[in-house]
């Protein structure tokens, strides 16, 4: 390792502070092609992925851009600026550090294109329209490293395919260009290394001291969690104890709906007027900015949040962590409890909040495995052609290129190493032509072959595809604001604001408002003062109970007695044993019951909640033809409840995993699901253009609804590129067929069918569940019949 | 029955599910905003490359109408093509389709704010036709009445039971009926807009197309 330069050491020294083994190693591994760092936060990470670079930079000698900083959050990226701006100047280095994202300015934009700073700090959406400029390999020239931070949840979605495909075009304008990736836990480091070195390069994965293991417990409530329901209101008084005896705690949610709901009551019940806000995704911009800021001054006791704080932003003096509502996956637990105690060697200090009682067992068997340190993952599939059509678009925007150039850099990606050359083609055909079976845009082609390389056919095209770079799906979102005032308070889904009629109300940033209506694109509400709101749920993600986590639960079950329980929880475990049997492992366990004048079937498949709510759909289909009359079912992440007419005595041939196979097939394809996944990918792909320029002047009815584009694919063209990439992209994701056949390979046909004179406890908080969906095909029919003769009667026509 | 009947200056109308409307008197069909060749056009100018199904998809849907109805006079409504240049630019194959669909019938294309002018296809160019009561035009006019328009492409969202069902509409009072798109490749205005809004009368309804057409009070 080279000797730190004197004015990097002196900084240390000045402060008594010595450099921490982990950002040493980074330094000695400085030269090397590609490096991944495991390390948990607050452990000095960000200064062990920046200190080559300032070393390098220390002698003023180099010109141009040096080192290339990306974060999954803007805010990270401005955050980062500010907290290495400090040390840079301290240790009077000669450094020019900019960010550079959506929300800067054109002029700021402009000025760092022409001159660009030693480190620039952004985001991959920000990189990948960086790329599509034609001054792309002058900007990128001198470029040395680049440092991928939170790299674990980037590498989740296909923002990280996204980036990982610009890494392999920066590799070609800068051939020397050095990898370094900073991740938090996680239960894949070398698959992580993989995505993130030019393949086939070798990537040197460094682990930093994980330091002291975290306390976790569950929170110790006076009254027992309800039978269903994801509100945990039962725990308000215990977790505002907890937020009293801390300094400041986050209080995380699986949903948005949720950490409303419960911000809500939290408020209700909160008669010391502690200072506590919320913060999660749908707030808008202002209010978001707000918490942060209220929180880095040390204003508030605590945070109700979401997913939206899972990543980043450095907080030191959060001292307690509350998880409300089982966290379904162990390592996103991990990386939550993470957030808490930023001091190095200070153990960091989290609380599970079951919301009912089957998360009780849930809540449990989390906490060992993260005790155990025991990370959940599923396999990451392929990476996604829909990402590679938007590469595609981008490369030709910065200029002509060949196929052949296009393909060896994109092979380079880590997830598209094992791309084929017939795929690849496949995606540059579909950019070039729309490739459909019927050649219509032969005059027309978006990309134009011309001596032998690709090109715009009109260049003026390029603006109007760097105006829809990016792959954040944000489902359509409409912005709430106050009807007079015009101030925004966050955004809603379009489905959720259709369902609205005024007068309704709903809770949005811990308030109450009523719905008054539309006003083009916007929800105009008034300010309600109610207690209760009429309508609380406006979908976030649902995420389903991991594979390793379900099958901990299904180990737990096999115990004689329960000591680790509340005895509420291990008393319930105890009757379903007596009155039924619980579900094991190897075998699949089905109840038959009557109750309430229909039959039940009860089907604990463990399998989370997308697979348990596609078996739903199957195994009611399949009932439907063999005459079993069902009714209607719900899921939850362990069972699926099917009503009906008839009696089933024995399951085992409803299961058969070909029938099912053959059942999605046809169901599958008119499903909303894979309308939804259409919509997405067709957008990433450049199908669709969410961003046209002067769009909005023509109105509404110029645009048409991409449910359209699907049914008329189907129709046609059924086996399109992008029709095939939706379905594969469905079946890993919403409809998480894998686990399906996961389940059918695990019990492979030892299912037992039991009948019971009565519900058992373990299926009785189905009952409960929200979410039932109706078996009948013409139900929209039925309820547009039923809903326009009342609309008709309330108005005297009929 | 896949129509709704509902008169207009005296003349009894049929709305049908498809959104195609049918007088039954005339045996005639009229047919709004079919924007054929829309994903040419929006190639041409540079747009993405849609599935080029819209036009074949549109014909089919127009040719079982026409079977269904057997109707002997056709009025598509204006905004029948996406523009002259996309109507020029049809596969052979659709042009025969549009010419064999004319054969035998009196075909009359009503011209629209997309396609002014005449276009080398079969049939007749009227900017506007009117027959015994009622006018047939592409935009409503105020103060009309017996009118039969297109142009807004009406649309209607129901929330029912928490489920949003959003359908195109013909929009009916006693001095018009606007009709929906009938082109595959359409979206709808929804009759909120202050457009439809003040152009209607406070006691209009909203047909709504799909299996079985039902009318509601139109929203506003």
């Amino acid at each position: 390792m080279q000797p730190l330069p004197a004015p990097i050491a002196g900084w240390f020294d000045a402060r008594g502070w010595s450099i921490h083994p982990h950002q040493r190693d980074m330094l000695a591994r400085a030269a090397d092609p590609a490096t991944l760092l495991i390390a948990p936060t607050g452990g000095g990470k960000t200064l062990a992925g920046f200190l080559p670079t300032l070393a390098e930079l220390a002698d003023g000698t180099h010109k141009g851009l040096h080192t290339l900083y990306i974060s999954p959050l803007k805010a990270l990226a401005a955050d980062i600026k500010r907290n290495l701006r400090t040390p840079v100047e301290e240790m009077g280095l000669p450094i020019r550090i900019d960010d550079r994202s959506g929300d800067t300015s054109q002029t700021r934009k402009k000025a760092q294109r022409a001159d660009p700073p030693h480190i620039l700090l952004t985001t991959p959406e920000s990189l990948a329209l960086l790329i599509s400029y034609p001054d792309a390999p002058k900007i990128f020239a001198g470029l040395q490293r680049v440092i991928v931070d939170e790299i674990h949840a980037l590498a989740e979605s296909k923002r990280g395919d996204q980036l990982f495909l610009a890494l392999s075009r920066l590799q070609t304008l800068a051939p020397g260009l050095r990898r370094v990736g900073l991740s938090a836990t996680v239960d894949n480091p070398a698959e992580i290394a993989t995505l993130l070195a030019r393949h086939p390069d070798p990537c040197k994965i460094l682990m930093a001291d994980p330091g002291p293991a975290p306390q976790i417990d569950m929170l110790e409530t006076a009254e027992a969690p309800p039978w269903s329901g994801g509100g945990a209101a039962y725990a308000i008084p215990a977790v505002l104890d907890q937020v009293r005896q801390h300094r400041t705690t986050l209080i995380f949610h699986n949903t948005r709906a949720q950490a409303e709901i419960f911000f809500h009551n939290l408020w209700l019940a909160n008669e010391d007027s502690l200072p506590i806000g919320i913060h999660h995704g749908s707030l808008a911009r202002e209010s978001r900015e707000k918490v942060e800021a209220a929180m880095a001054a040390g204003d508030l006791r605590a945070i109700v949040c979401t997913g939206s704080l899972d990543l980043g932003l450095d907080w030191g003096d959060v001292d307690l962590v509350i998880q409300v509502g089982a966290p379904k996956n162990v390592k996103r637990l991990i990386q939550r409890i993470g957030r808490a105690n930023h001091r190095y060697n200070a153990p960091s200090k989290a609380l599970l909040v079951p919301a009912n009682r089957f998360e009780v067992v849930e809540c449990r068997a989390a906490l060992e495995a993260a005790r155990e340190n025991d990370l959940d993952g599923a396999p990451r599939g392929p990476g996604p052609l829909d990402v590679l059509c938007q590469h595609i678009l981008i490369s030709a925007c910065a200029g002509p290129l060949t196929a052949d150039q296009l393909f060896s850099e994109t092979i380079t990606a880590g997830p598209y190493a094992a791309l084929t050359r017939q795929e690849f083609d496949a995606c540059l055909e579909f950019v070039a032509t729309g490739g459909y079976a019927f050649r219509a845009y032969d005059r027309w082609q978006r990309l134009m072959q011309r001596d032998g390389l690709w090109q715009l056919r009109d260049p003026r095209a390029a603006s109007r595809i760097r105006m829809n770079i990016g792959t954040i799906q944000d489902a359509d979102l409409m912005k709430v604001r106050l009807r007079g005032r015009g101030k925004p308070l966050g955004e809603v889904e379009e489905a959720f604001a259709a369902s609205l009629t005024p007068g309704d109300t709903f809770l949005i940033g811990g308030r109450i408002v009523r719905y008054e209506g539309l006003r083009e694109l916007t929800v105009e509400v008034s300010p309600h003062a109610a207690r209760k709101p009429k309508i609380a749920v406006f979908s976030g993600t649902k995420f389903a109970t991991s594979t390793q986590l379900s099958q901990r639960i299904l180990r737990m079950f096999r115990q004689d007695d329960w000591p680790e329980l509340p005895a509420h929880t291990s008393d319930w475990l105890h009757l379903q044993r007596q009155m039924s049997r619980l579900p094991e492992t190897g075998r699949l366990l089905v109840e038959s019951f009557p109750h309430d004048g229909r039959e039940h079937l009860c089907v604990y498949g463990f399998a989370g909640r997308n697979a348990q709510q596609t078996l739903g759909l199957l195994l009611t289909k399949r009932m439907e033809e063999t005459g079993l009359a069902p009714l209607g079912f719900v899921s939850t992440d362990y069972a699926t409840l099917i009503w009906g007419l008839d009696p089933v005595t024995d399951a085992a041939p409803l299961f058969e995993i070909n029938a099912l196979r053959d059942g999605l097939e046809g169901w599958l394809a008119g499903n909303a699901v894979m309308k939804r996944t259409f919509r997405a990918v067709a957008t990433i792909a450049g199908l669709i253009e969410r961003n046209t320029p002067g769009a909005r002047k023509t109105g509404r009815q110029a645009t048409f609804s991409s449910d359209i584009l699907y049914d008329t694919l189907l129709k046609y063209e059924p086996d399109h590129l992008l029709m095939r990439v939706t379905r594969d992209e469905a079946m890993r994701g919403l409809v998480d067929f894998a686990r399906i056949e996961e389940l059918a390979a695990r019990v492979g046909g030892r299912i037992d069918t039991l009948r019971t004179p009565h519900v058992t406890p373990l299926a009785a908080p189905l009952l409960l569940e929200a979410g039932k969906v109706p078996v009948q095909g013409a139900a929209e029919e039925r309820l547009l019949a039923e809903e326009t003769e009342r609309l008709m009667q309330a108005a005297g026509l009929n | 029955m896949n129509a709704h009947p509902f008169t207009l200056a005296g003349a009894q109308l049929q709305a049908r599910g498809s959104g195609a409307l049918h007088w039954p008197a005339q045996n005639l069909l009229c047919v709004s905003d079919l924007h054929l060749g829309k994903s040419e056009r929006m190639a041409r100018r540079g747009g993405a490359t849609l599935p080029p199904y819209e036009t074949r998809d549109t014909l089919e849907r127009l040719d079982a109408e026409l079977v269904a109805t057997g109707a002997q006079t056709v009025i598509c409504l204006g905004d029948s093509f996406d523009d002259r240049a996309a109507a020029l630019a049809l596969s052979e194959d659709e042009k025969l389709w549009i010419t064999r669909l004319q054969a035998g019938r009196r075909w009359v294309w009503i011209e629209g704010n997309h396609d002014p002018g005449p276009i080398d296809l079969g049939g007749t160019h009227l900017a506007e036709l009117p027959i015994d009561a009622l006018c047939f035009r592409h935009i409503a006019q105020p103060g009309q009445s017996g009118e039969v328009s297109g142009h807004y492409h009406p649309k209607v969202r129901i929330s029912a039971r928490g489920r949003a069902i959003s359908r195109p509409a013909f929009l009916v009072d006693g001095d018009r009926v606007i009709l929906p798109a009938f082109g595959t490749y359409t979206g709808g205005l929804r009759s909120h807009d202050a457009a439809l809004a003040t152009l209607m009368r406070p006691e209009a309804l909203a047909i709504l197309t799909g299996p079985s057409p039902r009318p509601v009070p139109m929203q506003r």
